[in-house]
Parts: C-alpha cells; structure tokens; sequence
C-alpha cells in the first residue's frame, strides 16, 4: 500500500506496539504530527524536548517496553543530548524521533539545522539520518530490535522533512531489520562455565553484586535462588537496588560511595565477588587499586567490552544473565557459609547504631527521617523515582525496595531534572502505580515546567522535594573537602506550596516530622498531582561516604551518637582477614 | 606495543567517523588506518594500527564490535600476514646526481613515476621498515615531499576469511598473553 513517510512512521510505531509517546513539535517534523491524528497513539506535550527523553526512559524503565520520544530538528534534537545521554549510561531502550531539513538543504546550515547525528553518535547505540521515505520502515524495525535487545540503549533516528513528505509503497514485512554486524546474544564457551563452577565451589567468603543487569534480565528469580542455593550474601548497586528483595535475609544493601559501612567492607574481605549485570563503576570501586584485592572475580555480563574494563576479572561470561545463571545453578552444589553471614552480620551491628533511625528525636526533621516515613506510610509498594543528590542516596538507604523496577533513578550519568519528567513517563507505563518523585529543591527546579505536562495529562504523580536551600551534595563536598567555603551552593528557590498551586495543584509544607504523616496521606488522596515541599535540616550530610578515589574501606562513617564525624582508616580496621 | 587490527564494516555513509570517533571517544591511539573496498560488494576492509598493549588491544576490539556496522575484527599482529605500506616520495635532483638516486631507488626495488629537471617521485611498496630505510637514505639528497598511505594487512595462506563468519572471535578483553590464551571464543 502506498503511503507517505510521514504516515509509515506511524504505520511502524503502531506495529511496535508504540501506545504513548512524549514530544514537542516543530517545523522540520510538522509533516509527521499532521499524519499523527489518524493514528491510535497518544501524544504527551511537554515542555522542553529534556522532558520528553526522561518521560521516554521513565516509560521504559518502569515498563521493561521501549519508550519513544519525538522533537523537530536543531534546539528541538540537541535539548534531548541530556536524556539521551541519560538512557545510553544506565541502558535504558527508548527510540527519539527528531525531524531533519530537507536533504538538499543538509550541509548548507539551514534553519533548525543539525548534525544530529553526529552530535548524538557517541551517546545512542545507534543512529540513523533518513534521506528516503523507502528506508523508514526498516529503519524503525532496526531501532527497535537495537534499542530493546541485548545491552538495551538509546537510538535516534533523524528524519528529513522530504524523506516524510514523499510518497512510497510500504511494506512492513518485507522491511525486517538486516543487521549482519550486530550481535546481542553472544555467548560464553562451555570451559569458561567449569572455570566459574570451580571457583564458587571452592570459596569460603563469597558475594554477589547485583546490578542493573538483573532487572533487565529479568533475572530477580534465579539471581533469589542462586544465592539461597549457594547461601551467598548480595550487595546491590544503586541501579540493582530493586532487583532483589530488600527484605530478603541475604540482602546486605547498596555498596559503594554512600553504600552501608558493612557492605564495603564484606567487599574488601570476601575472597569470591559474582558480578551480575554491573560493571564496576568508580563510585561503586572507590580507589580500583585497592579494591577486593583478596577475591577472585567472576563477571557475567552481556556486554563483552565491560568485562576487564575497570577491574581484573579470572573468569568472564559473556551473556544475558538470566540463561548464564539458568545454564549454571544446576550444576552448583549447595553451599553453607554460616561463619562469613555471621561475620557480616556483626559489622552491621556496629553501624546499626550509628543510624540515625536509632537516634532520638530531637525535633529536627532530618531527609533520612522523611524518605523511612514515606518508605512506611506507603508500605514500600510506591514506584519512586528519584532526582540526583543526597536526597537521591537517602533514598537509596532507607526506602526498601521489594519489586523489580520500583526504584527509577538516573545512576551513570547522575542527572538533575531526571526525576518529575521520568516519574510522569513511568506513570503513563504502570497507571495503576503510586509513583512518587522523591527530589530535591535543586534538581527539581531544573525541569519544574514539567508540572504543567502532568496538569494537562491529568496525571497523578506525588511530589517530594527534600528541601534544603542548598546543592546539598555539593554541599556536602565542600564541607569535608574545601573547608566548608559554600561556593555557589546556597539555592533561593520559590514557594514551591505557591508554584503547586499556580499550577492547580495541591501544595503541602511540612517543616516537623510530626507533620509528615497526615501531608503524604493528603497528598496520597488527593486525585491530581500533588507536592509536598519538606523543609529539611539544611546542613546534612549523607554517611557513610568513601571520598572520591579513596580505598573502599576508607570510609567517613555516620557520626556516633554524641561524637563528631569519625573516619575510619585501614589502621582501625576492627576486622582481619579469617583466612 | 603496535597492534594490526583488520575490521570488516559495512559500506554506509558514516561508518568511518563511528569508528574514528570510537577512538577519540575512548582515548585509543591510532597510528594509521586504512580503508578501501573489499572483493564484496556493501562491504568495507579497515586496517587499523594502534599503539596499544594486549589489554588494551582487546577492549578496542570489544568496542569494535559494539558499532552495528563492524561485521567482524581480526587481531594479525600475530598471525602470518602480509602487512604492505605505500609511500610516494618526491626527492630533489641537483648537481647531476640522479643517477645516485636511482640506483638508490633500484636497490629498494622502488619505481620512478614522475621526472623533472629538478626532481624525482619515486614509487616504494612494502613494510614500513623498508620505506623507512629508502626515506633516510633518499634525505640528503632533499626531500621535497613525501606521502603514506598506511598499513594494509592481508593474513597469508589459501583461508579466507569471511566478512561475516558464524564464528565470531570478539574474545573477552583479557588481562595478559597468558589470558589471552584462556580467552572466550563466543558464538551466535
């Protein structure tokens, strides 16, 4: 059948399984929206092209389906650089559709022109300019199959407005992707299977560290019953948080830069690390030199160019991690490693008292303390979605995550403004969901217009801004690393109450942790989007904390009670290797 | 140490900046790289050296293999291979000494493709080292100019090598020869 490019870009949409998609129109794409309204799609409008990527990759990391945004050509493609670069660090599949000008115009800088492409060539998996009408189809099936398979990822395809405008047969069946250089389902030989098996058989001190990977996978089942099997203790990433029960007697909690005290430490003393799905991040290492230098490591990772890439590995295994553990927990014996969970469990005792949910009330009202009360009043069933700061790390700490994609934070690329756009597209993933937007005054001024999509939608989303006039994070960096000089830290900010309700929306202050039940319950009934502005405790900080590049064990642990910040360094290492 | 890594990409329009700018992107040196077209149609032939040691040699691998249009990469440093550099040297004549330098020339097996009254180009094949050894001995004489092509690479013997073979040999980057040795050969 015949059909304009225009139309076959919504043919194909339609085809994938493309419901919802988030975008701002413009010039060189107009061609596309006009053919939009025959098409059973819903369109969101949002207010910055930033807006809809985040939208797109909070569509899809909520909902394990690609998530689909669309921008005009020039400022239209290079406002989404953020979230696209957002989606490529943490592998998130979404497709951006941006339009182009008219092929004979590219490279004569027309208006609205941009190479966007090549802007977006080192931070998509892959992109694709479109000069005809002919290839849309295949391009779209291309996209898609790249975007969700394998290490999932970010691809862009680049339109020309007469690549829309022209006219050409369409056939989606004959359109299959050709891709003869790509290869998402590589596999490890039978040989490296026998080198992992020995190595966790033969280990006393094991630990599993569970990434991202896992949820993508699809991995929570067998990840649970390869570490009940072989009673393996599990540290998480920031992006693994919920991909293993919190409750789970085997969950130790986040490792890394703000990971708990006892975690790293099991870290530096295990003598086997299972790496599942994660990839060795410098803020999950600290100092690479010094890190685990007692274990053996094994790597199971779909990607074969993150194996050896930041840390030594003695056996990698290539491929997606749920059928690699599939293929090896039979051949696994059952394991008792009582001595090591005990010795584990007793550093958590030792920093279990310096939490500051065992310390007393004094009136203050601490992030700590309304991130664990949220986490309660909302029986750690809500879809959170995080910004990026300390409140983002506080999260981290104290809401437990039970469900695989309830926790939606942007971890490689650590970018302000993700969290009320992504909270918005993880909505429209799972309406069903209580999604909550846990960010800070900072962060949430950077993509605040977004209020206004979310009205317009009638979307309901809750709102937590941990409010503290400061960058805190930043803060907190020059507090113990630049002698408290507050270099362009301090953040005036709005009546956050007055901007919800400019927008319609309820608006709660709450200044007392007496008050942080009854205004997240209102917040909670209240049919619209609703936002609670938390007046926090300004200068806090987020313990413990391995200073950028230090030693994983070189921790500034949380104060003791009554006692000022106490570092502990390799000299009062309360622990010695059992060896 | 100096890898020949020889990529199999697919004929696109920017296929040669995805692979440049993997380079640039994650700080990799390259010391030339080639390409031109392969006896199949749609496909392109890179040959690419790096200055690079083992571990590293096999994470730009890897990342080759990441771009949708390489097809596959081969690492022949090791292996037998004809590996041939083409170099166009345009030396300066005075003083009736042409005779010298192509008897130079001659010795180097290297052809005279353009004379003037004040200079020669002259036409050497081979490898490096021996494009190397005529440039220093042509230098006295005044070289006016001089261009490279670069590395081409070819793997000896009658096998050829499929573009896009069933067996892929994307090892796991490893951390030494010894674990190259022991690294995973993964198939489709």
């Amino acid at each position: 059948m015949k059909r304009t490019g225009a139309q076959i870009v919504w043919e194909c949409l339609v085809r994938e399984g493309v419901g919802t998609l988030f975008g701002y129109p413009g010039g060189a794409i107009l061609p596309t929206y006009d053919a939009m309204l025959d098409y059973p799609v819903h369109h969101v409008l949002v207010r910055h092209e930033q807006g809809a990527t985040h939208m797109a990759d909070g569509y899809a990391r909520a909902s394990g389906k690609v998530g689909v945004a669309m921008a005009t050509s020039g400022p239209g493609a290079t406002n989404m650089v953020t979230g696209i670069a957002t989606a490529m660090m943490d592998s998130s599949p979404i497709v951006c559709i941006t339009g182009q000008v008219g092929s004979k115009l590219i490279g004569y800088d027309a208006f609205q022109e941009t190479d966007v492409t090549g802007v977006t060539l080192p931070i998509t998996k892959h992109n694709y300019l479109v000069t005809r009408a002919e290839d849309i189809a295949r391009t779209f099936r291309e996209a898609f199959y790249i975007a969700a398979s394998g290490r999932p990822g970010p691809v862009l395809i680049d339109i020309t407005k007469d690549a829309q405008q022209a006219t050409c047969e369409f056939d989606w069946e004959a359109a299959a992707p050709r891709l003869p250089g790509y290869r998402p389902d590589l596999r490890a030989l039978p040989s490296e299977y026998q080198r992992a098996i020995d190595l966790i058989r033969s280990a006393k001190r094991p630990l599993i560290l569970a990434g991202h990977g896992v949820t993508l996978s699809g991995a929570m089942k067998v990840v649970r019953e390869f570490a009940e099997k072989t009673n393996t203790p599990v540290a998480l990433t920031l992006l693994g948080l919920d991909g293993f029960p919190a409750s789970h007697s085997l969950n130790l909690g986040m490792m890394g830069m703000h990971g708990e005290a006892w975690v790293n430490n099991a870290i530096q003393q295990a003598d086997l690390l299972l790496a599942f799905g994660m990839r060795f991040d410098d803020r999950v290492t600290g100092n690479v030199k010094t890190y685990a230098v007692n274990a053996r490591k094994i790597h199971i990772e779909i990607d074969p160019s993150e194996i050896n890439k930041n840390v030594h590995v003695d056996v990698g295994l290539v491929g997606d991690l749920r059928e690699v553990l599939e293929e090896l927990l039979p051949r696994l014996p059952g394991c008792d490693h009582a001595d090591w969970l005990a010795h584990i469990n007793a550093m958590k005792g030792d920093s279990a008292v310096r939490d500051i949910q065992n310390l007393p009330d004094t009136g203050h009202l601490y992030a700590a303390h309304v991130i664990n009360d949220l986490w309660r009043l909302t029986e750690g069933k809500a879809v959170v979605v995080t910004d990026v700061g300390q409140h983002q790390m506080w999260e981290a700490q104290y809401y437990r995550h039970e469900q695989p994609r309830s926790l939606i934070t942007s971890g490689g690329l650590g970018t302000m403004g993700f969290a009320l756009p992504a909270a918005i597209g993880a909505k429209f993933a799972c309406p069903n969901e209580e999604v909550w937007v846990v960010a800070g005054d900072g962060g949430f001024q950077m993509t605040m217009p977004e209020l206004a999509t979310a009205v317009q939608e009638g979307v309901k989303v809750n709102i937590a801004i941990i409010n503290n006039g400061y960058l805190g994070m930043v803060r907190q960096w020059q507090e113990f690393f630049y002698e408290r000089r507050y270099a362009a830290t301090p953040m005036l900010s709005p009546d956050f109450v007055k901007v919800a309700e400019a927008y319609g929306l309820k608006g709660i202050r709450v200044t007392e942790r007496s008050q942080t039940a009854a205004a997240v319950e209102d917040a909670r009934t209240d049919p619209g989007t609703a936002l609670i502005d938390f007046r926090v405790e300004q200068e806090d900080s987020v313990f413990p904390m391995v200073p950028a590049g230090a030693d994983l064990h070189a921790m500034i642990r949380r104060p003791a009670p009554k006692v000022n910040v106490m570092v502990e360094t390799g000299a009062d290492r309360e622990w010695e290797l059992a060896k | 140490m100096q890898h020949i890594l020889v990529a199999y990409v697919e004929d696109k329009p920017g296929v040669l900046n995805r692979v440049a700018s993997l380079f640039r992107r994650r700080a990799f040196n390259i010391e030339s790289l080639t390409v031109g077209h392969t006896e199949q149609p749609g496909v392109s032939r890179m040959t690419i050296v790096v200055d690079a040691d083992e571990m590293m040699t096999r994470r730009i691998e890897a990342n080759l293999y990441k771009l949708v249009n390489v097809l596959r990469v081969d690492d022949v440093t090791e292996k037998p291979a004809v590996v041939r550099d083409l170099a166009l040297i345009k030396v300066a004549v005075k003083n009736g000494n042409r005779g010298e330098i192509l008897q130079l020339a001659d010795v180097f097996r290297a052809r005279v493709v353009d004379v003037t009254n004040e200079s020669l180009v002259i036409e050497i094949t081979g490898t490096e080292d021996k494009i190397d050894g005529l440039v220093e001995v042509l230098r006295p004489f005044g070289l006016i100019e001089m261009v490279r092509t670069g590395m081409v690479a070819m793997a000896r013997g009658a096998e050829a090598v499929s573009p896009n073979p069933p067996l892929v040999a994307a090892h796991v980057p490893a951390e030494s020869q010894t674990r190259a040795s022991q690294a995973v050969a993964m198939s489709v």
